[in-house]
């Protein structure tokens, strides 16, 4: 963690109802720069709803969530305008979506992809653009040569690292993820744990990472919070509950896994 | 005719249509919705282009229609002979004597003045929509000015062909603000629709838009730093009056191979003919073989 003390996100409170149905209730937590939070629980939790809420992409009907902004400090992102936060959106944050179709465009090429987030925040240079995206390419283990191509003709893992690459080229400072190894086989995935950790060390990302996949958290994450039905029942440090859970529910998460 | 309303339209309807253009001109290159009516012909034969005219005509106007810079192909024939019954209105093929020119896919070679308006006939009013399929999504792109793919496109274009391929429909931003489709005129005209004098009107009929670019106004196309816009046309000059200054269709003249470039404006290149200027295929050049005889030659070899 880093000397700086303020946190990057804070939420606070956050809750959202679908109709008499809880999403989400009442989730506060802190989240420092540099600092990685797992968030972990059985389909129907509320981990993607909560995500939402605080990526914007959903408006909780209860909470903040105050983001260190670059130029303003702590800010409201719940009730900034919606231009900031569209704009907050392609700058310092990413959303690594679960399906790599869901946040990628399939119909424009790989150099295009990685290069729209650099021509939303005002690149007008070609030449740039494209060496930027052949760099990033390259971060994420994609042939240059393959910097033309529609990621319809990439596997399932290669569009999901192009997805992180569009997503990290602005240099953003927080990450969600949204069950960014669902959907992968297990040595796709080992290779594309391995790839996030680098980055997410190497650029002092701050991530939070949704996930019910607990090995996943225990690679990536430095926090854990394990939610079961709209509610957070126990977070702490990934390793303390993991280890010795706490909760009635946390145990029986953590005994599912198979051991080989 | 006493039997339609003056221009077909009925009066209450015109006046829809003059507040959408008012609208539009007040927010240069907005999408203005509007009602747009059935009119007695197909969508994508300029039932948009129609509706602004009807709108704008006054009966003291000249009217003059062209159909990618023709007087005399189908569409251009049909909507003049509509307001000539419709309206009774005069009508021109010559630039400067029109007062109102319904356009299909061209600008007129002849610079414009105060004292006309260009109507655009336009099919897809919304330069995003291949990149981005749902509406409520453009409209919030452009109200939020959040233009990003535009340049998508046109890094698309040169990442596959070198060079920025799109050639017609290109891109413009209006007055630093909104990202407009100027229908989809070659971009050879696109520098023309900056700073013109003439008021320009944008009818998409099947869509329900209307914009507007009031006179005068800065019109920028879009493009890379290093890969700048090009207003390109066909490296020739035209066959028939020799401009080369204009913008030129290629024609095909036989199964041999046999092609000329001549003047898409034909009031353009009637003018220069009749003003003495000839091009090398014209009748009028004493060097140019005939088509008879380029055919006759080529079966003596």
């Amino acid at each position: 963690m880093s000397a700086d003390l303020s946190p990057l996100l804070s939420v606070k409170g956050i809750s959202k109802y679908y109709g008499a149905h809880i999403g989400c209730a009442d989730v506060s937590f802190d989240l420092y720069p540099g600092e990685v939070m797992g968030i972990v629980g059985e389909s129907g939790s509320g981990k993607s709803t909560l995500l939402n809420c605080m990526a914007g992409h959903l408006a909780p009907d209860a909470g903040e969530v105050v983001f260190d902004t670059r130029a303003d400090g702590p800010k409201d992102t719940v009730t900034m305008s919606e231009p900031e936060r569209r704009m907050l959106g392609r700058t310092d944050w990413a959303f690594v979506h679960q399906h790599a179709r869901d946040g990628l465009r399939m119909g424009v090429s790989a150099g295009g992809n990685v290069g729209e987030r650099l021509m939303a925040v005002g690149e007008r240079h070609y030449g740039d653009i494209r060496g930027k995206a052949t760099d990033w390419l390259g971060r994420v283990e994609i042939d240059a040569d393959r910097i033309d191509d529609r990621p319809t003709t990439f596997s399932g893992g290669m569009q999901q690292r192009l997805q992180i690459a569009r997503n990290l080229v602005t240099g953003p400072r927080l990450v969600f993820m949204d069950e960014p190894t669902g959907g992968l086989d297990v040595s796709v995935q080992a290779r594309l744990l391995d790839l996030l950790r680098g980055l997410v060390r190497d650029m002092g990302l701050s991530a939070i990472i949704v996930t019910h996949d607990l090995a996943v958290v225990r690679l990536l994450a430095d926090r854990l919070m394990v939610m079961k039905s709209g509610r957070v029942v126990e977070s702490g440090l990934t390793d303390q509950v993991l280890d010795d859970p706490q909760h009635a529910y946390s145990q029986l998460l953590v005994s599912s896994v198979l051991q080989v | 005719m006493t039997e339609y309303n003056f221009a077909y339209l009925d009066e209450q309807t015109k006046r829809m249509i003059r507040r959408a253009i008012l609208k539009g001109l007040a927010i240069p290159g907005y999408q203005v919705p509007f009602a747009s009516r059935e009119m007695p012909m197909p969508y994508g034969w300029g039932t948009g282009g129609v509706q602004v005219s009807a709108a704008v005509l006054t009966p003291e106007d000249r009217f003059k229609v062209i159909d990618q810079g023709a007087d005399d192909t189908t569409n251009a024939v049909s909507i003049r002979s509509f307001f000539e019954r419709t309206a009774g209105v005069a009508t021109t093929t010559t630039t400067s004597e029109a007062s109102v020119i319904q356009t299909r896919h061209r600008v007129p070679e002849e610079a414009l003045t105060e004292d006309q308006i260009l109507v655009y006939q336009v099919p897809i009013p919304e330069p995003l929509r291949f990149l981005e399929p749902r509406e409520s999504e453009t409209r919030k792109m452009h109200s939020l000015e959040e233009y990003g793919l535009m340049h998508v496109k046109l890094y698309e274009d040169i990442a596959r062909h070198g060079h920025i391929a799109t050639s017609y429909a290109y891109p413009v931003k209006v007055e630093g603000r909104y990202v407009m489709d100027p229908s989809p005129i070659p971009k050879f005209d696109n520098p023309k629709l900056g700073n013109m004098p003439a008021i320009q009107l944008f009818g998409a009929g099947r869509e329900q838009r209307i914009y507007a670019l009031p006179p005068y106004t800065q019109v920028v196309s879009l493009d890379f730093e290093d890969h700048p816009f090009e207003a390109s046309k066909a490296d020739h000059s035209c066959g028939l009056c020799g401009a080369t200054d204009s913008y030129l269709d290629e024609v095909i003249t036989d199964d041999q191979g046999g092609r000329m470039f001549v003047c898409s404006d034909t009031d353009y290149c009637e003018g220069r003919r009749a003003a003495g200027f000839f091009g090398e295929m014209s009748a009028e050049n004493p060097s140019a073989p005939t088509m008879t005889t380029q055919r006759n030659l080529e079966f003596q070899t």
